[in-house]
């Protein structure tokens, strides 16, 4: 499979660089990050107040299949300039991660093909390195709860 | 390089994943690993074989038995690295793509 995504993350180093080419016009790949339903198509989560402009802020919020809330984020913007960067605070809320500092860059590259480049800033190694490690906690949990499902099945059967 | 890589698609498997908690706290015999799935048992020994490989598993001779416990270096070094972050945002940006190509063409 290709690997369109590209991460650099050097150790010991409190930021990363997330990469991505798309076979999307410029306006297209910026307009995915600028409309707040199409966000939620993409990103998976509800977006529940979005202010596209300097000084404007943005609210994010996924619940489970339940009901309850799983994720919920928020942040300002200190540049929305279409179709050239955007330049936000992210923070997850009821987490120990803290805010952290986002720079999209969006650069055309022929007439139907664009690229990002995401600079993260954390405000320490700890910080960004717990960030990192969170997807793949999540998958091992996802295991763990396979395993556990099929350990309650056998179980049922002894 | 090569090798990194082939972690990474050990532990993208479930029952890999599965059998690696499963052996996270003992060692155990292929059999009794293959006892806590319902997956036939040389599908499971072909999963063991894979790990093996990639290093995240080492075998004991125990007497006339061979036990499977974890390599915690290996999995540490898998664990410290980058791969799951990458997939993550690799899916949202691929999910990107197909709905502003759908969004495209319905204009």
């Amino acid at each position: 499979m290709e690997r369109k995504t590209k991460v650099n993350a050097e150790t010991g180093r409190h930021d990363l660089m997330v990469t991505r080419e798309f076979d999307l016009p410029l306006e297209l790949l910026f307009k995915a990050h600028a409309e707040p339903e199409i966000i939620e198509q993409w990103m998976g989560t509800k977006v529940l107040k979005f202010e596209g402009r300097k000084h404007g802020s943005w609210q994010y919020e996924t619940k489970d299949p339940q009901g309850n809330v799983a994720f919920q984020a928020n942040g300002v913007f200190h540049d929305f300039t279409p179709n050239g960067r955007i330049v936000r605070t992210f923070e997850m809320e009821n987490a120990s991660f803290g805010v952290q500092l986002e720079f999209l860059e969006f650069v055309k590259l022929t007439e139907d093909t664009s690229k990002l480049n995401m600079h993260i800033v954390y405000r320490s190694v700890e910080d960004r390195d717990k960030q990192l490690q969170l997807p793949f906690a999540y998958g091992i949990n996802m295991a763990h709860d396979r395993l556990e499902n099929i350990l309650s099945k056998l179980k049922q059967h002894s | 390089m090569n090798l990194r890589r082939d972690v990474f698609q050990a532990i993208a498997d479930p029952t890999r994943r599965a059998i690696l908690l499963l052996l996270a706290s003992q060692s155990m015999t292929a059999g009794a690993i293959a006892a806590n799935f319902d997956t036939a048992r040389p599908t499971v020994s072909k999963h063991l074989q894979i790990l093996t490989e990639c290093e995240l598993l080492q075998q004991e001779q125990n007497g006339r038995e061979i036990h499977y416990h974890i390599n915690a270096k290996k999995m540490k070094e898998v664990a410290d690295f980058i791969e799951p972050f990458r997939n993550m945002w690799d899916d949202r940006f691929n999910k990107l793509e197909d709905v502003m190509k759908k969004y495209k063409s319905n204009k």
